[in-house]
């Protein structure tokens, strides 16, 4: 089985002084979050789509999915945790629970204020979940990265190697856990990103192309550019 | 529902474009499996197209011949899963005396409105043509260009005379061997010959009764009926040949286009009281018989399947620049694009 699981758990540190977390913020008419769940709603292969909203958000959730008319039995929403890689664990949790776990199934999660994904990601990923136990996406890093402590260069990594990290990122759910398990609470606290979590337990991760338009809106900046960019369909004289 | 469509901006230049699309009750999504480069497609791509017209309908996605597979149907026509042909034709009225394709007011995939190269299609179920078992995907890509055939040959066969003694194809092109495929087998004991530029690509004519470049027709050859499918500088001359050889009375059926005026010989028109009847783009039910006859004849799939000269999968934009780019350097048959983006 290969399920979907939503991130949408986020309160909106990053984005100033609005009263909604950025996941339900208007996109060119609608939430951020109903851009990417339709999107998820268009392809078969995922068993379940879990949404992970904050506790207090979950009606709110509920209401605009229904509002939206996402009528699609496979939309479950959750609670989501504080931390990301609680959240992402509380729907691993959820699974288990509720259809049991087998040896090979896949859950792939996403960023809800990645609208832009595209099927083809989407597609990479579950293809790749097939070899690897843990699929990254990743974009070529545009600019310089450059490591530093105490506002002192440390390190210039030659660019060619250095890659942008977006999402999808998708994990044998098996294998997840049993990474997961053997974290230690120092470790827990201070991974930010997911796959790390099977990375320094040894698992090889794959990265698959994601796309400069994948974009993750987290700042007022970032919502005015998605909006930007969006454009309408239109008919041009024949 | 937010979908990426891959717009040319300007010859040779192709940009991804996010694109709200509006979700109606009867919407149906497709995904794009299978895509075919038509000359119209290429003019737009290398820019051989009038730079008023470029300025006018560009940006706008290419592609109007395409299979693709039903991903969501909220009209509840189809199955998820279903293959299906996206008709490039969209009326926008009916008319009791004009059919859809040659409406004014009707739009065309590709042509003033985004084509096929898209992450998903968004369509309306009475758009779309489910393709039956039996049929390939390339070759089901290719069944637009077949509908227009057969529907040039419907309308000849309403307007001709009684005479189906012979039948003269000129074009040695993907349009002329499809155009001399149905004739085969739509008049099955008629002569049918084809007239072409190029020997290499006349050889693939295996089943007419004969074929000729076009610097060798026979003098006393007279031919009963005439279809024109070269199109482009080369129009003129054919059509000039076509008045030649026909016999009075006799009809000629153009299909090629051409960006410039064609000059046509009126008064040989006049004396032999020809009648000429045009066509470019088909309707729905000319697909439904465009299928009708690949499933009633095995072998016009198998000779089809010939057509098919490239075949490149479309990962990202600049596999599109590729395919294209080998489209225009072809000398026979199709390039089919596996659409994976």
């Amino acid at each position: 089985m290969i399920y979907a699981q939503i991130m949408a758990a986020g309160v909106g540190k990053r984005m100033g002084n609005t009263k909604l977390p950025k996941q339900f913020l208007t996109l060119g008419g609608k939430p951020i979050l109903i851009h990417t769940i339709e999107k998820f709603t268009l392809h078969n292969d995922f068993e379940k789509i879990i949404v992970s909203a904050p506790n207090e958000w979950i009606d709110y959730t509920l209401d605009i999915i229904a509002k939206h008319e996402l009528e699609d039995e496979r939309i479950k929403v959750i609670e989501g945790r504080k931390e990301r890689n609680d959240t992402l664990y509380s729907a691993i949790d959820f699974i288990e629970k509720e259809y049991g776990i087998m040896n090979d199934d896949v859950l792939l999660v996403h960023d809800a204020v990645r609208p832009f994904v595209t099927k083809k990601i989407i597609n990479d990923n579950i293809k790749m979940s097939k070899d690897y136990l843990c699929v990254n996406t990743v974009i070529p890093a545009i600019d310089t990265i450059i490591r530093g402590f105490n506002n002192e260069v440390v390190e210039i990594p030659v660019r060619d190697f250095m890659y942008q990290g977006q999402t999808p990122q998708t994990f044998n759910i098996n294998a997840l856990k049993k990474s997961f398990n053997l974290l230690t609470n120092e470790e827990k606290k201070s991974l930010s990103e997911s796959c790390k979590i099977m990375h320094l337990k040894g698992y090889k991760v794959k990265m698959v192309n994601g796309d400069a338009l994948n974009i993750k809106i987290t700042t007022q900046h970032d919502l005015r550019i998605a909006n930007a960019i969006i454009e309408e369909e239109y008919w041009k004289e024949n | 529902m937010l979908n990426t469509v891959y717009r040319l901006v300007s010859p040779g230049q192709i940009e991804a474009v996010l694109v709200e699309e509006n979700i109606t009750n009867d919407a149906v999504v497709i995904c794009p499996t299978h895509l075919s480069i038509c000359n119209a497609d290429q003019r737009y791509y290398n820019g051989s197209r009038d730079e008023k017209i470029l300025k006018k309908k560009l940006p706008m996605s290419l592609i109007h011949e395409g299979v693709g597979v039903i991903v969501k149907d909220f009209s509840n026509t189809f199955k998820e899963g279903d293959k299906v042909i996206v008709v490039p034709n969209i009326p926008k009225e009916v008319s009791e005396t004009v059919a859809e394709n040659y409406l004014s007011t009707s739009k065309f995939r590709s042509s003033g409105f985004d084509g096929l190269m898209q992450e998903y299609v968004f369509s309306t179920p009475d758009r779309l043509i489910k393709v039956p078992d039996g049929i390939k995907d390339e070759v089901a890509s290719i069944i637009e260009l077949l509908s227009v055939v057969v529907h040039s040959v419907d309308k000849l066969e309403k307007i001709r005379n009684k005479d189906t003694e012979s039948f003269g194809v000129w074009g040695d092109g993907s349009l002329g061997y499809l155009m001399a495929n149905v004739l085969f087998y739509t008049y099955p004991e008629s002569k049918i010959y084809v007239f072409g530029k190029n020997e290499d690509k006349l050889n693939f004519f295996s089943f007419v009764t004969e074929t000729f470049t076009i610097d060798s027709v026979p003098k006393d050859l007279e031919l009963s009926h005439c279809f024109e499918c070269v199109g482009g500088a080369g129009s003129e001359r054919a059509i000039d040949q076509i008045i030649d050889k026909i016999k009075p009375q006799g009809t000629v059926a153009i299909l090629g286009v051409s960006e410039e005026k064609v000059a046509i010989n009126t008064r040989i028109i006049l004396e032999k009281g020809i009648t000429i009847s045009g066509t470019s783009r088909s309707k729905f039910s000319d697909f439904i018989k465009a299928i009708e006859y690949l499933n009633k004849h095995e072998k016009l799939k198998k000779r089809i399947e010939l057509l098919i000269s490239n075949r490149i999968d479309i990962n990202n934009i600049h596999d599109i620049h590729i395919a294209f780019g080998r489209d225009l350097n072809i000398r026979w048959g199709k390039t089919i694009m596996n659409w994976k983006i």
